[in-house]
């Protein structure tokens, strides 16, 4: 398959960035979208040009350091996949595809397709933990909490932290990525102790570092890689109002 | 100011949603009190018309629903221009519409404005020409009506096409917003949950489908009316 790139090139944060064209020929099918980068990058290395800096790691799916918006979407026109799960069959052969870093105040590009995104790392420290004294506690896992409370808990805490939520938010929120850190431990015993703590200390952070307030246009959920679901933002509301309310 | 409803993100969406709440309950009684005029020869109507005078209930009730569309109006311009700062100076390329998103969540603002210019024109076809005018102590308004002759007020309205239309497209941005701001309200508070969310959209569409048409069935019926004197 053939392929016209329109990549954002930028040397550093300070630089002004602009599109640049690359074609990509010879490509495989079963090729992913970041291998076939690679082989861009490979050519461009060869003729001697700086090749495209993106970021990425584990390539299956699980660590959520890949990011890019690709042809308008948050990883790419599959849903609930990472960037490096979206291969190249799913493009016509052919076609011109414009792949563009995470744009959000928050999380400023640093050179090309990546973007900082150490806010989510600072609004974690805030309060997406429980503090755990040694010997004092009994073992979480002799702990019975009810099965339905552990799945709820284990979907939000499926979320990987990419950046994708405050990416595709036209608001530039992060409601979606807080959400889902303050409900996974609101639903288990562990985390309940904090939890107003947590709700509150996590929103002040996000607002902070100037994430922007949600307006519940959902779009964030559609673009997740993990299928959060924005229910998780109603907790967080609830949690955060409750606990303003006993201030 | 050390208070969460003006320097948290949650607490600024709270008084959005408390405010917005505020004018949907107010829009369901004026909604109701209109589908009355439709009734008999208008004399009904103009016993409501008559309670809500220049009473202090009534001016109380009047500045009230002022602060709550001054609060909701504020807040709105406030939170947009943060979100757009939050949003960055560079956009993007190629946007689209994610899936299961509606248009108007995107455009509250734009709906809001096109909200209140209608508003404004409203007032100025009706509150000055009826509370107003009993305020300064007159007994008739510039068309020669009694403050209280709602009936006749609205007679005359809506028996010129253009308002009719400019209702319309007023009735219809009004519609839109609350699409969406009526399930968005819930959320805001927290009250939604997967099973809920469903259900709000779906309540919110009955909502808005509703003040829409009772809104709009006034206006229609009464321009239908002025066309053919015998019915
Ligand atoms: C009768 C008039 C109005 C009613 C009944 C109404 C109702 C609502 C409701 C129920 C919400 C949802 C609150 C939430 O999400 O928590 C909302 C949100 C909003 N409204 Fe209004 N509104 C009205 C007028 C306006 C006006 C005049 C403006 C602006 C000029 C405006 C702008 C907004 C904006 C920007 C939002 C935020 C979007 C969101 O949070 O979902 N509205 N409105
Ligand atoms: S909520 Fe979804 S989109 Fe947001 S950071 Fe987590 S995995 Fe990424
Ligand atoms: S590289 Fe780890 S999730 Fe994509």
């Amino acid at each position: 398959m053939n392929f016209t790139l329109k990549i954002w090139r930028q040397r550093d944060a300070h630089s002004k960035g602009e599109f640049k064209e690359y074609k990509v020929t010879d490509i495989s099918s079963d090729t992913s979208f970041l291998e076939m980068l690679d082989i861009l990058n490979n050519d461009l290395v060869h003729k001697g040009e700086e090749p495209v800096a993106f970021d990425h790691d584990c390539r299956e799916g699980i660590c959520g350091m890949c990011s890019l918006h690709i042809d308008g979407h948050a990883h790419g026109p599959s849903q609930a996949v990472t960037t490096c799960q979206i291969y190249m069959r799913q493009f016509k052969d052919g076609a011109t595809i414009t792949v563009e870093p995470w744009r959000s105040a928050a999380f400023p590009v640093i050179r090309d397709l990546v973007v900082n995104r150490g806010a989510y790392d600072e609004i974690l420290q805030a309060g997406g933990f429980v503090s755990v004294r040694t010997n004092s506690v009994p073992d979480g896992n002799a702990i019975p909490i009810p099965q339905a409370d552990a799945e709820e808990s284990m979907d939000a805490a499926a979320c990987v932290g990419c950046g994708a939520c405050a990416a595709t938010c036209k608001n530039g929120s992060a409601m979606l990525f807080v959400a889902a850190r303050v409900s996974s431990l609101a639903k288990l015993p562990q985390g309940r102790v904090e939890g107003a703590r947590r709700a509150k200390s996590m929103v002040a952070k996000m607002d902070e570092l100037g994430f922007g307030n949600c307006t519940n246009t959902g779009a964030c959920q559609a673009e997740c890689p993990k299928g959060i679901s924005i229910a998780h933002i109603a907790r967080l509301n609830r949690e955060f109002l409750a606990a303003k309310l006993e201030d | 100011m050390g208070c969460f409803l003006t320097n948290s993100s949650l607490g600024r969406k709270l008084v959005m949603s408390i405010s917005g709440c505020f004018l949907v309950l107010f829009l369901l009684f004026h909604m109701a009190m209109n589908v009355v005029a439709l009734i008999g020869d208008g004399s009904a109507y103009n016993v409501i018309c008559g309670f809500l005078g220049a009473n202090w209930y009534a001016l109380v009730g009047t500045a009230v629903l002022a602060l709550g569309v001054l609060v909701h109006f504020v807040y709105a311009f406030i939170l947009t221009w943060q979100n757009r700062k939050a949003r960055g100076n560079v956009r993007y390329a190629v946007t689209v519409t994610e899936k299961g998103v509606d248009w108007s969540s995107k455009n509250m603002l734009l709906l809001g404005v096109i909200v209140i210019l209608g508003l404004l024109l409203h007032l100025t076809h009706f509150w000055s020409k009826m509370m107003l005018v009993e305020l300064m102590g007159q007994h008739a308004n510039n068309l020669g009506l009694a403050p209280t002759d709602g009936a006749a007020l609205i007679q005359y309205t809506f028996s010129q096409w253009y308002n009719v239309v400019l209702y319309l497209v007023w009735f219809a941005a009004l519609w839109l917003h609350l699409n969406h701001g009526v399930w968005s309200m819930f959320q805001t508070v927290g009250w939604a949950n997967d099973t809920w969310l469903p259900r709000l959209k779906c309540i919110a569409k009955l909502v808005s489908g509703l003040i829409f048409l009772g809104f709009a069935v006034v206006a229609v019926v009464f321009y239908i009316k002025s066309l053919c004197p015998c019915c």
